[in-house]
């Protein structure tokens, strides 16, 4: 079949099964969106490049399916970056296309000519630039493969402009490069035999799920196994949804600002199963201290996460699932009871004295309230997404999560601004959810303008703003560093007028002085079809506890801020 | 740099990748994210004209090693790494030293150092002479102390490149 490059790109979009494309056209990808013109492919215009990509990475996030971005050339593609740097850093899986200059114009410093590959170099898995269009089809399938298979990834592609309108016999049969098969998926079976025993002879087990436990949908094999062996289950930020949080072996979240009973849980724990999970600072605390006296067994796809960090006493390198799964089957062959009554008691006491720490201020507004209500209120396959700060350690300490795939943040890059694109991608993705986007007022602010997007391209979400007036995380640790010497943090609360905004854009918008109030407007938004923004005015002072600060062990968490003011930082 | 030799020992790692452009550069890329202090590096041609080997020799604990390696074999391009056994493997580099000579006695002494080196001069002016030497970087290191009594005008080095030996019958 006789096809310009453009056609090509679109036919293979096609092929894999891709729906729809968040992007913004430009002189460098003209050709392509022409032929997306004639293409069942849906595209969402977006207002900024940087939200095609946390869109399409909300909806691989949402779905498991692969996110697809668009972009021209040069200030497209740059905009692009933080957005595939924040997938990258979480492991999502998105394909991101961007115009280039023509082939006889790169390396001139045209217009609009940024060296795209060299940019994302390091945050992409792999970059194609394609150099002739007979090599389309065989370069999206390569690009879907690297993203989705072993550990996902944002892969990119640059499609010169002249190739992208150069015609070639195409061949949509064109297999993949043998060589990029190199994923180790099924555990070695001694190491999985190994793991079994040690479980089962633990006096103190816990499992550790992360990110990687949802991204092999392997949260029903985790369950499995915890049930199983009756062992208590913490998550990492990524992992939050891997397990149901209103399961009696949950423990909590671990980490800077998990729950005190699970960090206190971890740091007793004589053995560890951690699956999917690359031991970041903010979920282990120092490294040196994390798991010291546990025996570690770890389970990753990516070798190089074995000992990166913490060194394990049993690495497994395979996907989640199918380790979950023969651990399980080798526990299971081995018939033998865990005593595990002991430490299920011990566990039990420990959650029971620490339930009652980290409290927000008695503020009816509290935003421990606000999102013990949006929980009461949202469908159980509800999709919360956060923004970056406060709001999203309330909600992840608070927001029970009883499904995979329904709890959405910007956990590795930690990226202010996130909440709303990738809310508006996870709506797209599950059009049947209601979808939340539980954010502040700073990082709503940096990505405010989609909302045009979501009315113009009737995608509705619920955008529930923390609002505080302040960078309000930053503003904690200068509370608690910096002795209260506010430098740069206070946004003057009131500009914008959220509300106002909400409507300059079209959106339903509500300011809610009471929490009756708020479940009335937080009703009404769910049952509307258009995009409402719930504008809440939040006390600036409101801790985020337990807090085990950076550099320290997650033994040495805060639980009480009296302890703070009276011994300093 | 000398402190380290004496602390840790050398690693050689040499990997296969596919020969297309900007390889080098996501290698190069790599070291430096990971802050991974090499040695040395070198990339050439193999009996395949799709395929090049590069070989990376570094100084450092065993975690960091592992680490390079696993990094390494993540990359897309790479086809295979091997760590190779210094006991085992045969390893070479090359250097080429322009050194001050001018006098006939300080050629003399020129030429008595690299016959005992096993180099060549490959170059001759009226006050200067390039030397060619190959060997182990170790040797190489040595020549390089040897040629420093006559004053190093210029130096250049390839890295190390290296293949493992045959397994013994």
């Amino acid at each position: 079949m006789r096809l310009s490059g453009a056609k090509a790109l679109v036919k293979s979009l096609e092929d894999e099964g891709v729906e729809v494309i968040f992007g913004i056209p430009g002189g460098a990808i003209l050709p392509v969106y022409d032929a997306l013109h004639d293409s069942s492919i849906r595209h969402i215009l977006v207002r900024h490049e940087q939200c095609a990509a946390h869109a399409a990475d909300g909806y691989a996030r949402a779905s498991g399916r692969v996110g697809v971005c668009m972009a021209t050339s040069g200030p497209g593609a740059t905009n692009l970056v933080t957005g595939i740097a924040t997938a990258y850093m979480d492991s999502s899986p998105i394909v991101a296309i961007t115009g280039q200059v023509a082939r006889h114009m790169i390396g001139r410093d045209a217009f609009q000519e940024a060296d795209i590959i060299g940019i994302t170099t390091p945050i992409t898995k792999y970059s194609f630039q394609i150099q002739s269009a007979e090599e389309v089809p065989r370069v999206v399938k390569e690009a879907f493969y690297l993203a989705t298979e072993g550990r996902p990834a944002p892969v990119l592609i640059d499609f010169p402009v002249d190739v992208q309108r150069e015609e070639a016999e195409m061949d949509f049969d064109a297999k993949i490069s043998p060589h990029l098969n190199k994923v180790v998926k099924e555990p070695h079976p001694l190491q999985v035999k190994r793991a079994a025993e040690i479980l089962l002879n633990a006096e103190r087990p816990v499992i550790l799920a992360g990110g990687g436990v949802i991204l092999s949908n392997a949260s029903e094999e985790l369950r499995a196994l915890a049930e199983l062996l009756m062992i208590p289950v913490t998550v990492t930020l990524m992992g939050k949804g891997a397990f149901p949080e209103n399961h009696p072996l949950y423990i909590g979240r671990i980490g800077m600002h998990g729950s005190a009973a699970a960090n206190k849980l971890i740091m007793e724990a004589d053995v560890i199963l951690a699956v999917g999970t690359r031991f970041s600072d903010r979920s282990t605390g120092r490294f040196d201290a994390f798991a010291r006296d546990a025996t570690l067994i770890h389970v990753d796809i990516d070798a190089a996460e074995i000992g990166k960090n913490i060194k394990p006493e049993i690495p497994i390198v395979a996907d989640a699932k199918h380790a979950l799964k023969a651990i399980y089957e080798a526990a299971k062959e081995l018939a033998r009871k865990r005593d595990s009554s002991t430490w299920l008691q011990r566990v039990k006491e420990v959650k029971e004295s620490l339930e009652k720490t980290g409290q927000n201020s008695a503020d009816e507004l509290s935003p421990k309230n606000l999102i013990r209500e949006i929980r009461r209120l949202l469908p159980a396959d509800g999709i919360v997404t956060t923004g970056v700060g406060r709001n999203q350690m309330w909600a992840s300490l608070y927001l029970e999560v009883y499904h995979p795939r329904t709890f959405i943040t910007s956990g590795g890059l930690g990226t202010m601004g996130f909440g709303l694109p990738a809310a508006l991608g996870a709506k797209v993705a599950k059009p049947n959810s209601i979808v939340v986007d539980i954010d502040g007022d700073g990082s709503f602010l940096m990505t405010e303008r989609e909302l045009a997007t979501s009315i113009a391209e009737n995608i509705p979400i619920i955008a529930v703003i923390l609002n505080d007036g302040w960078l309000g995380m930053v503003k904690y640790w200068q509370d608690l560093f910096y002795g209260r010497r506010y430098c740069a943090t206070c946004l003057k609360r009131g500009i914008p007028d959220f509300v106002k905004l909400a409507e300059a854009y079209g959106a339903n918008a509500a300011r809610p002085q009471s929490l009756e109030e708020f479940s009335k407007a937080f009703k009404e938004a769910m049952s509307s079809d258009r995009t409402t923004v719930i504008d809440v005015w939040i006390n600036p002072d409101e801790p985020v506890l337990p807090f085990a600060p950076p550099g320290r062990s997650l033994a040495e968490m805060i639980i009480d801020l009296r302890e703070v003011r009276r011994g300093g930082s | 740099m000398e402190a380290r030799r004496v602390k840790k020992p050398l690693h050689v790692i040499s990997f296969i990748v596919e020969n297309k452009p900007g390889v080098l550069f996501r290698v190069a890329w790599l070291i430096r994210r990971r802050n991974f202090n090499i040695e040395s590096i070198s990339v050439g041609p193999t009996e395949n004209a799709n395929i090049s080997r590069m070989t990376i020799t570094l100084y450092g604990d065993e975690p960091t090693v592992e680490q390079v390696v696993k990094q390494l074999r993540k990359l897309v391009d790479v086809l295979k790494v091997s760590r190779l056994d210094p006991d085992n493997t045969v390893i070479r580099e090359m250097a080429l030293v322009k050194v001050h000579v001018p006098d006939p006695a300080a050629r003399a002494d020129l030429d008595y150092y690299v016959r005992a080196f096993r180099g060549r001069i490959v170059d001759l002016s009226p006050d200067a002479a390039i030397v060619e030497v190959t060997g182990t970087p170790q040797k190489i290191d040595a020549f390089i102390e040897l040629m420093r009594s006559f004053g190093i005008k210029e130096l250049a080095r390839t890295g190390a490149t290296a293949l493992p030996r045959s397994p013994k019958e």
